[in-house]
């Protein structure tokens, strides 16, 4: 057992949160600026790999919804069934689709690019958090 | 829509199966129907390209030629089928206990990832997505080999991924010099482009292209990747191996050489034969060495690509449609062949030859089972092996290759002397230990429907090759801009 980083503790659980958000907004960002699914997604891998860093693995682990290997199948999933609206259209495999919806004091613009996206998102989130949470845990018991 | 059911559905299958991962027989149920509901899209698929002779799809609605093509054509539909079949046996055979892989939570996605890989590769009609298919399919089977985790094993998985990352790396070289020298990666749009390149820039480019198929093919040299791993995996995993693995490079030697590519500088097409030949030779030769039947049945799949490779190098329709015609009934008979000698396990509990005996007086009709497949095997009428090497010599005597030719009669006598070595020591000698009796309660029902299926395909195409060989004609006009 490692002795505790008391501060780093502390700052850890407020960063945590606020690279999710970050993330997020990454996410969000990307489809007029740069960002998108893969960059927000590694954004969350640096607040899941940064908790398991500070605490440990399995806690880190326990944080990533649906664990990690089933949310990158998710994910993916999500990518899949972003390109099936297309089809009801009769329009090719993934093309995408855009509705604006007018909300009085601004107007929200959905997509399933959004969709795409975000299945992109948690697909890196799973991926590459499962892998790095697994090479953290691997050298936990080391040394 | 249709073109792309085989890059959908067994992707859906495989996420479906991690999803269900903590449910063991949820998985098995999700991936039964996931293999069913590829089946029957590779058959309506077969159906469609008959009818109108290419399906196709753009991606995104993405104009041509920048977006990525996804097009069945007769070739396509045939692969996707063999493909779909194949998955079917090797989930229909963990129901059996005959060497069924053992239950892992990743061995269902993998299997599907793999068939993913394998049903994509078959119908892009882009260069970079080809490659990103064979990285599917990589991967996929990488995972297939390492499950299990003990030593031998990963042995294999290094030696297999030593070899094949290489190819992949000489892949995507290769698509990145075809594009930086002609600036498409759509299959028309290349060919186009290609036919306007000085010979002696395009001979170069395509040489690299063909070296890394060879390489997934396993052709001579670059066979060792195949016989260092494929004696590891259990049955229904390494007949999945053997009907798809090589049949990828297979499939897009054939796309490049005959439809994307053609006509390529012809001293590739002689290059290719002779490579052909000595696999052909190599193969056989390095199958009447060993005694695991595992492994002399992997020799003769080096051996049996060399037979398909001769076939494209003759680089004429009859050539083609031979071509096609071999690598499905090589899919089927060899995968038959590796499912029977999971059989042979599950009653003797050994592979190695020395250890066996006496198959036939306890079980005849497996015996008969494998006489028949490797008697098709080895091309003996009517079976149709027979009808797939007649084709290639026929054509290579036409077109006044007797050397080649010669070489293919040979090496049928060399296979059917190592399949007859399977045949006395596993089936007809006496078991040497002579208190040995078959295990009463195998769980064979399900194994034996999957051999069987694969059995009266071959018997089919034997006895009946007028509809195959229709067939495989027709796909081999079309490669070459024919309407059939």
């Amino acid at each position: 057992m490692t002795p505790r980083a008391l501060i780093a503790e502390v700052f850890v659980r407020f960063l945590y949160g606020t690279l999710l958000l970050a993330s997020l907004w990454v996410l969000l960002r990307g489809h007029n600026a740069p960002g998108g699914g893969f960059i927000g997604g590694l954004l969350a891998v640096t607040a899941s790999a940064a908790y398991a860093l500070t605490f440990d693995a399995a806690r880190a682990l326990r944080r990533i919804p649906l664990g990690p290997v089933r949310l990158s199948a998710f994910g993916v999933l999500l990518a899949l069934l972003s390109g099936l609206p297309a089809l009801l259209q009769g329009l090719p495999f993934l093309t995408h689709l855009w509705i604006t919806l007018p909300l009085g004091f601004s107007e929200l613009a959905l997509s399933t690019v959004m969709l795409f996206d975000l299945g992109v998102y948690l697909c890196v989130w799973g991926a590459l958090g499962g892998y790095s949470l697994a090479l953290v845990q691997s050298v936990e018991g080391a040394p | 829509m249709l073109a792309l059911t085989p890059l959908l559905v067994p992707l859906a299958t495989a996420l479906l199966c991690v999803l269900t991962q903590a449910r063991p027989r949820w998985q098995l149920r999700v991936s039964a129907a996931g293999a069913l509901t590829l089946l029957l899209c590779a058959l309506a698929l077969l159906q469609q390209v008959q009818h109108a002779g290419v399906v196709s799809v753009v991606g995104g609605n993405w104009p041509l030629p920048f977006g990525v093509e996804f097009a069945a054509d007769r070739l396509s539909a045939v692969m996707v089928l063999v493909a779909a079949l194949m998955v079917n046996v090797a989930v229909l055979w963990q129901w059996s206990d005959a060497d069924a892989a053992p239950s892992a939570p990743a061995l269902q996605p993998l299997l599907h990832g793999l068939v993913t890989g394998a049903g994509a590769a078959f119908v892009t009609a882009d260069l970079f997505n080809l490659y990103v298919w064979f990285e599917v399919a990589l991967i996929c089977s990488l995972g297939l080999l390492a499950q299990g985790g003990a030593l031998r094993q990963l042995d294999a998985t290094l030696k297999y991924f030593a070899l094949n990352v290489f190819g992949t790396v000489l892949l995507l070289a290769a698509v990145g010099l075809l594009y930086a020298a002609t600036g498409h990666l759509n299959f028309s749009a290349l060919g186009e482009a290609m036919a306007k390149l000085d010979a002696a820039v395009a001979l170069p480019l395509i040489g690299v292209l063909l070296l890394a198929f060879l390489i997934k093919a396993a052709a001579f040299p670059f066979f060792a990747w195949l016989p260092a791993s494929y004696h590891t995996l259990p049955a229904p995993v390494l007949a999945l191996f053997a009907a798809l693995l090589t049949k990828i490079g297979v499939y897009a030697l054939i796309r490049m050489l005959s439809d994307v590519l053609h006509p390529a500088p012809q001293l590739l097409y002689d290059a290719l034969g002779w490579i052909a030949v000595v696999s052909m030779v190599t193969g056989v030769l390095g199958a009447a060495y060993h005694w695991d039947m595992r492994r002399i049945l992997a020799f003769h799949s080096i051996s049996q690509i060399g037979y398909i490779l001769l076939a494209i190098a003759l680089a004429s329709r009859a050539g083609d449609a031979a071509a096609i015609f071999f690598t499905v009934h090589h899919s089927l008979v060899k995968a038959g062949l590796f499912l029977v000698v999971a059989l042979v396990f599950r009653y003797t509990g050994h592979y190695d030859l020395r250890c066996i005996g006496g198959l036939y007086a306890a079980r005849p009709g497996l015996g008969a089972v494998f006489l028949l497949l490797a008697l098709a095997l080895v091309g003996i009428p009517p079976f149709s092996g027979f009808w797939g090497k007649y084709l290639i010599v026929r054509e290579a005597m036409a077109q006044g290759e007797y050397l080649w030719a010669a070489g293919a009669l040979l090496v049928g006598v060399i296979t059917l002397y190592s399949m007859m070595k399977i045949w006395l020591e596993a089936f007809w000698k006496p078991h040497p230990d002579s208190a040995w009796r078959p295990p009463a309660a195998a769980r064979v029902t399900a194994a034996w429907l999957g051999v069987g299926a694969l059995v009266l395909l071959t018997l089919w195409m034997g006895l009946y090759p007028d509809a195959m060989i229709r067939y495989v004609t027709d796909a081999s006009t079309a490669l070459r801009g024919g309407t059939p």
